[in-house]
């Protein structure tokens, strides 16, 4: 293959040429970026909370009678709800679940010197303290959630509170390595201010309600402390398969036990409609973006082969003077081929430069993170299949000009 | 002669269908997507209150102590309820209105047993005429029902619907919780978007108060909801849930109407006087730290537009852009190739300006298929957005102005595509064209 007459011919269509690289450039740009961008929300909404997701429904209710006695209340609630059919256990929280978004957290420090540290340093920034999401809820929460305790122990019916602070606490891997690096945390006691809390056991994962960053999205501890309010979020965990039913089941359940509460039927959800609520924007922005870098590609497709029809369109004449002096259709092929992969190659050179500058441009408006250089050849090879698709039924149709073509006048 | 060349230029597209097709495509789908996303941007940063949003303006002043989250040196967002109700019954300012929002239980004339939940704002009387919220009965309540902390209520239409079955309430009672309220007054549907004077329920929310309450009646009810405190050294959420004894919140929203730019300066200039009193008083601990915005400049503050919808909005536009190039290459390739028509036309005594006429209306007409296709795709882009279950999609609607706006951005950006090539093609002598062929 002679890439000379080809490149002199392009030089010939120099305008259109340009215009079909600057086209390909700007696609490729966008297009290496989008993609980067839906990989890193497809890997945000993907985070595992550490839960029994596909097991768990949730149900909120208010009390509206004064006075009643909150505590006992909830020992019946939970009574019923534990005799529906299907569900294995359940517990109460007073409204934090992972992805939730309604999080509470508090200052932990992994000790009393580390507070004083963050005092005199005006921020919690080095000082070794930390804001983890707090956690509460009844006794039977670590198995109803369905979490991993890799160290240590569940909560003792003695050490559950309703009103104060407890004694002891659960943390995560995440945090208790946060708190305590290179030392075993299990027995230590942190500080908040006020108080040592002992840490009695240590579980995997357990996911903040709210994610900040993703440094702190797993610091959560969870405290045996049972909600005292008169609105409490149950928990329930049952076969995935079971949760509608056992959904019905229990606003049915609850309303028996006592008809003076509220039950939303808005935060009346399985875990997978909560997950699915709080990530609802990125999915969406995911369809978006795949969908606009799909009618790019399209467009850009569109574009080429457009221009090679008409290129052969033009050059019928010459394509029949090359057949009758003796070039095969194959010769015609893997002319028009190699002209595109040219201005492919170009394109994608060019687009190279682009994407990084846009993705520059990005990062300083919205905070998006460097783009890893692979996505620039995993691109160029897109935009090069893409270019050699587009060109192949133009490229066919030139292969099968016949050589008497030379002979006739147009 | 417009005629002469819409005919030519008609035959030129027939000639070459496919590629006509082409652009139109490429045009319309970029069309489609940047109109999309630029109607979902208008209708974003729409003004929520035409006409006074530069009229009403939002007082920030700074209480916390010396040693609590020195990270922002922006004063809290809101209000203690001391410091709201001195700004309130100082004498500054055209009109005030203070405010909480939260969730009320309403027990409906059926028993508590279908009792439920609405968005609750309590509120002082000039609320109502600072806002311009539409009345359909009634009115709102008066000064002196504020200070008499008076059981009344004004309640939007659909809870009127509701309840009631009519929107003709006044005077009926309203039992909310263990209390009985007397309805004064209907409100029209009115969910100003953004909901710019309390971000508290959401940036745009889909489901807006359905209660006002006096200010002092609403809080004497001792709701354990508010749409959002913020807490510094000290400060503590109440036992009998009446956050006017936490000292050390910000949850109260004051809004000032200041008409004409020296009161604005006087009102500045008073919000740095007050915090010196109070810094003399002890009650404040920093020099003063006040901020006043309008309504723009409070929305823009607290990034009310989602990122995401700037980005796609982006994104929409390099889509337009790659599109754009392609119709300059395809609309130079078509023109190039009909030197030899153009020759005769020029040898026949067409000027060079008749010629580059004739092929701006061919692309103009290319513009204006590809802008009527864009529109039924922008159509169908904002449906889509609309079916998603997010609190801005229902706002996502197409006015007059979009509507025309979208056809002359496509036929501009075509004309603005077609004048390079256009250019190119008038270039060509015509007597060596015609020699050749």
């Amino acid at each position: 293959m002679q890439i000379r007459p080809i490149l002199s011919t392009l030089r010939h269509h120099k305008l259109t040429a340009t215009l079909l690289t600057l086209q390909v450039a700007f696609t490729c740009a966008i297009v290496c970026n989008v993609a980067f961008m839906v990989a890193k929300r497809v890997q945000r909404i993907s985070v595992p909370t550490g839960i029994a997701e596909n097991e768990l429904s949730v149900i909120h209710s208010v009390g509206i009678g004064k006075g009643e006695n909150m505590q006992a209340r909830q020992t019946t609630d939970l009574a019923a709800l534990r005799a529906i059919p299907g569900v294995r256990s359940a517990a109460a929280v007073s409204y934090s679940l992972p992805l939730n978004q309604n999080e509470s957290s508090s200052g932990i420090c992994p000790s009393k010197q580390a507070l004083d540290r963050a005092i005199q340093l005006n921020s919690i920034d080095g000082s070794g303290c930390v804001q983890p999401a707090l956690y509460d809820g009844t006794p039977g929460l670590i198995v109803t959630l369905g979490l991993h305790l890799v160290a240590g122990r569940d909560f003792l019916p003695g050490e559950y509170v309703s009103k104060g602070k407890p004694a002891v606490a659960i943390v995560t891997r995440a945090l208790a390595e946060k708190l305590y690096p290179g030392r075993p945390a299990l027995g230590q006691n942190m500080y908040d201010g006020d108080n040592f809390i002992r840490i009695v056991g240590i579980v995997d994962t357990l996911l903040r309600p709210a994610l900040r960053k993703p440094g702190v999205d797993a610091d959560s501890m969870i405290w045996p402390q049972r909600p005292d309010d008169t609105g409490v979020t149950y928990v329930l965990r049952s076969a995935p398969q079971d949760r509608q039913r056992v959904l019905t089941a229990a606003e049915a359940a609850l309303l028996q036990a006592n008809p003076n509460r509220i039950v939303d039927p808005q935060q009346m959800q399985t875990y997978t409609q909560i997950r699915r609520g709080y990530f609802q924007r990125d999915t969406t922005m995911i369809g978006l973006l795949i969908a606009s870098a799909l009618g790019l590609l399209f467009v850009t497709a569109l574009g080429i082969a457009g221009l090679a029809n008409f290129w052969v369109q033009q050059r019928t004449r010459s394509i029949g003077i090359r057949r009758a002096i003796g070039a095969t259709r194959g010769d015609i092929l893997h002319y028009f081929q190699a002209e595109n992969f040219l201005i492919v190659t170009a394109g994608v050179a060019i687009g190279a430069l682009l994407a990084i500058g846009l993705n520059l441009l990005l990062m300083t408006q919205y905070e998006l993170p460097r783009l890893p250089l692979w996505y620039l050849p995993v691109g160029a090879l897109a935009l090069w299949a893409l270019g050699q698709l587009s060109v192949l039924s133009p490229a066919r149709r030139a292969a099968a000009v016949q050589p008497v073509v030379a002979t006739r006048s147009v | 002669m417009l005629g002469y060349y819409l005919d030519l230029a008609w035959r030129s597209l027939k000639r070459n269908r496919v590629l006509t097709a082409l652009m139109v495509l490429a045009i319309a789908l970029g069309i489609g997507a940047s109109m999309t996303m630029i109607t979902v941007l208008h209708v974003m940063t729409a003004d929520p209150i035409p006409g006074r949003s530069g009229q009403l303006f939002y007082p920030q002043v700074d209480p916390r102590p010396m040693d609590s989250d020195n990270t922002t040196p922006d004063p809290p967002d809101q209000l203690t309820w001391i410091d709201a109700m001195n700004l309130l019954h100082a004498s500054e300012g055209v009109h005030k209105v203070a405010m909480s929002g939260g969730r009320v239980t309403v027990i409906p004339p059926q028993g508590a047993s279908h009792a439920f939940f609405v968005p609750l704002r309590s509120t002082t009387a000039d609320f109502f005429p600072m806002f311009d919220v539409p009345f359909v009965d009634g009115s709102g309540w008066t000064a002196r029902d504020d200070e008499q902390r008076s059981r009344v209520a004004v309640i939007a239409r659909d809870l009127a619907d509701k309840l009631y079955g009519t929107p003709h309430a006044v005077g009926r009672m309203l039992q909310l919780g263990k209390y009985a309220f007397r309805v004064v007054g209907v409100i029209d549907q009115w969910n100003p978007s953004p909901h710019f004077y309390d971000l508290g329920m959401g940036n745009y929310t889909n489901q807006p108060e359905q209660v006002y309450l006096p200010l002092h009646a609403g809080l004497d009810l001792k709701l354990s909801t508010y749409n959002s405190i913020t807490c510094w050294g000290g400060g503590y959420f109440p036992d009998d849930n009446d956050m006017r004894k936490a000292t050390a919140c910000g949850w109260m929203t004051l809004w000032v109407e200041l008409d004409t730019p020296a009161q604005v300066a006087a009102y500045r200039e008073f919000l740095v006087n007050y915090s010196e009193q109070q810094k003399a008083l002890g009650r404040f601990a920093r020099s003063p730290n006040t901020r006043l915005r309008d309504v723009m400049a409070w929305l823009d503050y607290n990034h009310v537009l989602p990122g995401s919808v700037q980005l796609q909005t982006l994104l929409a536009l390099g889509f337009l852009l790659v599109c754009l190039v392609n119709t300059v290459a395809m609309l130079l390739v078509k023109f190039l190739r009909r030197g030899g028509e153009l020759s005769v036309r020029r040898a026949m005594g067409a000027s060079k300006r008749a010629v580059f006429a004739q092929l701006l209306v061919e692309a103009s007409l290319v513009g204006a298929a590809g802008g009527v296709a864009g529109l039924l795709l922008a159509a169908l882009g904002l449906w889509i957005v609309r079916q998603q279950p997010v609190e801005y999609a229902a706002l996502a609607h197409m006015d007059g102005a979009m509507l025309g706006a979208t056809i002359a951005l496509a036929v501009c950006a075509t004309l603005l595509a077609a004048l390079f090539p256009a250019w190119r093609a008038c270039r060509i002598v015509p007597a060596r064209l015609l020699k050749t062929q």
